[in-house]
């Protein structure tokens, strides 16, 4: 009994442990390849304010979207089943919807950063609603529901925005997407720091994870057990609606404007990939929030590298697809399973060879 | 709940409407007598484009071409949008069923126009392309008003020539392989590096016109320590997310500054970047071709031939520190 | 009579366990041979190592005499031994004549025509009543279930291994099934029959071959081996504990106290004919009728499950309005519903967040039980009704059938419910489990909970119940109690005989 709840504890650590051994494995790479990758300096913004720089820094700047993305990916993936492919979209309507405050010559510098960021969560929040309803009270897939948005949403960015695309000037709204002075981290790193508490406390003292586990593996059951699926479900798209509408300040206040065809361009399916990296299983149940986190931290981490080594512009998508194959074939259920069999096997030779 | 769903289906239906909103509202400024309005006889024409969300680019197309085609200019226009080559052939089919009098196109696809063009010859539509050609025959169409990406390329490069930096550690920021653009634009530069010494691209990537890529591509060679001085950028987009990398970094840009920068396309607000000297160069890609369709279909009204088909539009490189106010009032899009 | 089939010395161990240790198996030609044992005592893998699923580590397996190696299902198939499962594996989508050929024709050209008529010649032969050309999934479990045996017939099988195949069947649907056994039989096929049902190894098994723990009991004739010994055999202990039980059930009987719970003119949107029902305090109830008869829908009304389209239900004599399962957990009342798999557990999550989940839930969404109070749920309710599980960690799915419904007991009296439904709560679970359930459902009853007990065997509601609400095409058309409440008087009132017995 005892020896079987250890190996139990193992299978569970298990889903952690491809993205983790993709991450060192990247590690090693660059480490070998030029080590001063990993350097961080001391190095000054346009501000004259004194900033930590290097690879590392850039990686976790330019994962934040992605990082807060893929916890409203998991969360829809478990009690859905299935995938939210509008989020790119997504972020062009909440990115419009904040360009649309800052651009407003009427507010204030400091009011129309927290107008615009409360219109772009509501942004997200209707789109995330409109995608809930579909898929949790229509019982539509997922993934069909979403095209909806998906196909429609940036024409509706560019409608929301109407003519008036511009160079924001407010000092405060640029300073999301650069430093604020006197804390030497870019401040995406921040946000989404801070987004990851917030949902590891709302983990901690709600019963979100149960429920939406629940409602992910049975809806039946869970309905019999006092729980309403359509609400969780529901509310997952809604969770991942506020994600979005983070990620559209983020995105907009980087560049200060917006391209509706190309921004945010193909993240819904670096978002779905970061799930699936996490060891998660895209047909829903039971999910690992962290790992979708380090699957998001990876695929920037491997974008990182392949601009580092200088991957010829043609063959940047063949580079990538490679390494995700590789990464997804080792991360699915199947293959963990036969790699720690075989493992065990392996052990328990060594083991028996010892004592003979 | 239903409110929501009922909210959104609006909205929906509400973009659909301002889409052909803009074009209207556009057209109202243009009065000006048209020389065919005696005739009383408006020329039906059906235009097909891309989708003007595509890019800033399709949208100041669009809206040219609506400005140009209207009842006052003698005209009785449709308009049909798409990026899908074959929902474009469709709507040709119906362009010809409702007996359109010219076929403006600018295809999403270079093949299978053949079959429905010669559809259009024997109905005797006359059709004239323009933004990009196409691979058929040219004695299927009228005329072709190209931009020439090659030539935006070569003035763009001859421009950073002209500066006479002692040496040149170029990034180069690609849109996304294999379109004209991209080719036109890394061709001019590819070619000028292989030849001078003094020209070293320091990092050459695809950010496939998007600027969030743009910046990490920049970032990444600023984490590297690799010195550069000319950002060249293929479109505007990823000009402005290099730039918010040079930003981060404090690295100056801009005339006089350490790093030059270049774009294309001619975005208005990249036009304003340019005159408040942050940027350097901006080459234009033009998308008024509504002029030069009208002129033609003038000419072939009145009975005379088109001399040259292809037909490639006048663009320009402007400088920021020759730029002005009206230039950029003028030429933004 | 000629051994088709024989099994001699099989061991086969996995990691940790020992699953058969040394068993012999002989099956004659025109037999049905029934193999028992309770859950885990190595039913699965014998048949599995017949049917080459599993390769044995030891032992031979002989056919016609002639020693056989089986080493895939393609082997199995191959040398005569067929397999129908309790879940239907062919394809719903196809003919019932694709679903008999599919996977077995040589040629390339497959003519469709004689595919067809050949079919209806075989379905004819067996009495099958399913037509070539028909699509599988249109027909009923049970005339898939006998396609699926038609297929293995064709295919000229000695050997014939029915795993659980009455378990979805009515009763109508079973003596069809057991008619078509008597024809194999006839033929002289070997058919190896693995059931939970006793009354129907009694009725059509010829012998009994007994396993516990992976180890061979016996082999019997029906005729030697009475029920009793049977049990007996199975538990490896002898039968006082069934024996308790009896002499428990008249105590439970309390006086007429107060209804607890009480339905008037209720209905849902499941078709059952408006009904009324109560329970008192401490009092075991069920209802019976045959399957399909609307036993479940009637609970499932009451407990909010379906959608309430007449009627209303009281709590202790106040009207409390039910419109969805929470409402009812809220009023006392606990539901372990009746499909295990799809209504009851949460495969992938843990024993523990399966014992915990209706107690959290209605103990709110922003009040998480820590989770040393999780655990200790967790823990006491294991170790109460004894569930054999690694750990609280592991997955509920993988648990066996009567440890999981455990779980789903522990799930509602860890929520301390005035009223517990348990909807065919030994449904495909060993005998030891049964006995242990129907025992806690009278000590429960006799603390003062008030329970409604369903289940297709008569026997255990005969023996748990003090008062029996007869179903016949979803609508209630009796009650049984005292001196009424015996099988005769049951089976009477199902049929219609004596709908009047009770007022």
């Amino acid at each position: 009994m005892q020896k079987r709840k250890i190996s139990i504890k193992n299978l569970a650590s298990k889903q952690i442990i491809i993205p983790l051994a993709a991450l060192l494995l990247l590690v090693i790479f660059n480490l070998i390849n030029d080590y001063t990758f990993f350097s961080i300096e001391w190095g000054q913004n346009a501000a004259g304010g004194s900033i930590l720089t290097g690879s590392i820094i850039s990686i976790l700047d330019e994962a934040s979207e992605l990082a807060i993305l893929a916890i409203g990916m998991t969360l829809v993936t478990a009690a859905s089943g299935g995938q939210d492919i509008s989020v790119g979209a997504g972020i062009a309507i909440t990115g419009s919807a904040t360009l649309k405050i800052i651009f407003n010559p009427n507010f204030g510098e400091g009011t129309a950063v927290i107008l615009a960021i409360l219109m772009a969560v509501l942004a997200g929040v209707i789109c995330g609603a409109f995608n809930g309803v579909l898929v949790s009270a229509f019982k539509i897939p997922p993934m069909v529901a979403t095209l909806i948005l998906f196909t429609a949403g940036r024409s509706i960015g560019s409608w929301i925005l109407g003519g008036g695309n511009d160079n924001a000037t407010n000092g405060i709204f640029l300073k999301i997407g650069q430093y604020i002075p006197g804390i030497p981290i870019p401040t995406t790193i921040l946000v989404t720091a801070v987004v990851i508490i917030l949902f590891a406390l709302i983990f901690k003292f709600t019963n979100l994870k149960l429920y939406m586990q629940a409602v992910g593996i049975n809806s039946q059951s869970s309905r019999l057990n006092g729980l309403n699926p359509t609400m969780i479900k529901f509310l997952s798209f809604v969770i991942l609606g506020i994600c979005v509408g983070i990620c559209g300040v983020l995105n907009t206040s980087r560049i200060g404007t917006i391209n509706h065809s190309s921004c945010a361009k193909d993240i819904e399916m670096d978002a779905i990939l970061a799930v699936a990296l996490g060891g998660n299983a895209l047909s829903g149940g039971k999910f690992s929030v962290t790992g979708a986190i380090l699957g998001a931290y990876i695929i920037q981490f491997l974008q990182k590298t392949l601009y580092k080594i200088q991957v010829p512009a043609s063959a940047l998508y063949a580079f990538k697809a490679v390494v995700v194959i590789v990464l997804v074939i080792f991360s699915a259920p199947v293959v963990r399973e036969s790699i720690s069999r075989n493992w065990k096997k392996l052990t328990s030779k060594k083991s028996s060879k010892e004592v003979a | 709940m239903k409110k929501k769903i009922l909210s959104a289906i609006m909205s929906v239906a509400l973009i659909a409407t301002t889409l052909v909103g803009c074009g209207s509202g556009d057209s109202a400024s243009a009065s000006s007598a048209s020389g065919d309005a005696g005739s009383g006889k408006l020329i039906k024409v059906g235009i097909i484009n891309n989708d003007p969300n595509e890019s800033g680019y399709r949208t100041a197309n669009d809206a040219d071409l609506k400005k140009t085609f209207t009842k006052e200019n003698g005209y009785d226009a449709q308009f049909a949008y798409s990026l899908k080559n074959d929902e474009q052939i469709q709507s040709a089919q119906k362009y010809i069923t409702d007996g359109v009098d010219y076929l403006l196109l600018s295809a999403a696809d270079t093949v299978g126009w053949d079959t429905v063009l010669k559809d259009a010859q024997n109905a005797g539509i006359k059709v004239i392309l323009f933004d990009r050609t196409i691979d058929a025959d040219p004695s299927l169409y009228e005329a072709s008003i190209v931009s020439d990406m090659n030539k935006e390329g070569d003035t763009a490069v001859a421009w950073l020539a002209s500066q006479g930096l002692s040496e040149y550690n170029i990034i180069h920021i690609q849109g996304v392989m294999g379109t004209a653009a991209q080719r036109g634009r890394s061709g001019a530069l590819d070619t000028k590096v292989a030849a001078e010494a003094s020209w070293n691209i320091v990092t050459q990537q695809t950010a496939e016109w998007n600027a969030e890529n743009a910046q990490a591509i920049v970032q990444s060679v600023i984490d590297a320590g690799t010195p550069f001085n000319v950002i060249y950028a293929e479109n505007d987009d990823m000009a402005k997310g290099a730039v918010a990398a040079l930003d981060k970094a404090g690295k100056s840009h801009g005339v006089g500054k350490d790093v030059i920068v270049m774009g294309f396309d001619c975005n208005k607000w990249a036009l304003e970047e340019l005159l408040a000297q942050n940027w350097n160069y901006d080459g234009q890609c033009n998308p008024f071709q509504s002029s030069y369709i009208d002129e033609i279909i003038k000419k072939l009204e009145k009975g005379e031939t088109i001399a040259e088909k292809t037909i490639i539009m006048d663009e320009k490189g402007f400088d920021a520190s020759t730029i002005t106010q009206d230039d950029v009032n003028n030429y933004g899009i | 009579m000629n051994k088709v089939l024989e099994l001699k010395n099989i061991h086969k161990s996995f990691p940790g366990v020992l699953a058969l240790q040394g068993v012999d198996f002989t099956l004659r030609e025109g037999e049905i041979h029934a193999l028992m044992g309770e859950n885990g005592a190595g039913k699965s893998t014998l048949i599995k190592v017949i049917t080459g699923v599993y390769t044995k580590d030891e032992g031979t397996i002989s056919l016609n005499g002639k020693e056989v190696s089986i080493k895939s299902p393609q082997d199995a198939q191959k040398v005569g031994i067929s397999t129908v499962y309790q879940e239907i594996t062919l394809c719903p989508n196809l003919s019932v004549a694709e679903n008999m050929y599919i996977g077995r024709t040589k040629s390339a050209v497959q003519n469709w025509g004689k595919m067809n008529e050949d079919a209806d010649k075989i379905l004819q032969s067996l009495d099958i009543p399913a037509k070539a050309t028909q699509q599988l999934g249109t027909c009923s479990i049970a005339v898939q279930q006998m396609v699926a045996i038609a297929r293995a017939v064709d295919m000229d099988c000695k050997v014939l291994i029915l795993d659980e195949p009455t378990s979805s069947l009515d009763e109508q649907e079973v003596a069809k099934l057991f008619k078509l056994m008597r024809d194999l039989k006839a033929r002289g096929v070997g058919i190896i029959f693995v059931t939970h049902f006793m009354d129907q190894v009694y009725e059509v098994s010829d012998r009994i071959t007994v396993l516990r723990d992976g180890k061979l009991v016996g082999e019997y004739t029906v005729a030697e081996l009475p029920r009793v010994q049977l049990v007996s055999k199975m538990l490896g202990k002898d039968l006082d504990d069934m024996a308790d039980i009896k002499s428990e059930a008249p105590e439970s009987q309390v006086a007429d106290s107060a209804k607890v719970i009480e339905a008037v003119n209720l209905s849902s949107d499941q078709g059952i004919k408006p009904f009324d029902f109560y329970i008192n305090k401490g009092e075991v109830n069920g209802f019976t009728g045959l399957l399909g008869s609307g036993r479940s829908e009637c609970v499932r009304a009451i407990f909010g499950a379906d959608r309430v389209t007449s009627g209303v239900v009281k709590k202790n004599g106040k009207e409390i309005k039910i419109k969805k399962p929470l409402d009812a957990m809220k009023a006392g009342i606990g539901y372990l519903p009746e499909d295990r798999k799809i209504d009851g557990i949460v495969g992938d999550l843990s024993v523990r967040d399966n014992i915990i989940l209706a107690l959290q839930v209605m103990k709110g969404f922003f009040k998480p039980f820590t989770k040393a109070e999780a655990n200790k749920f967790a823990d006491e309710y294991i170790k109460l009704l004894g569930i054999k599980t690694a750990s609280a960690d592991t997955p509920i799915k993988s648990l066996s059938g009567g440890n999981q419904q455990k779980c789903i007991l522990a799930r509602w009296l860890l929520t301390n419910p005035e009223y517990l439904i348990l909807d065919e709560p030994t449904r495909g679970i060993d005998v030891g489990t049964k006995i242990d359930i129907q025992k806690l459902v009278l000590k429960l009853a006799s603390e003062g909970m008030s329970v409604t007990f369903i289940s297709s065997e008569t026997d255990e509601m005969l023996r748990t119940c003090s008062r029996l609400v007869v179903m016949r095409d979803r609508k209630v058309v009796g009650e049984l109690k005292g001196d009424d409440l015996n099988q005769t008087m049951i089976m009477n009132t199902i049929a219609g005989g004596a709908s009047d017995a009770e007022a």
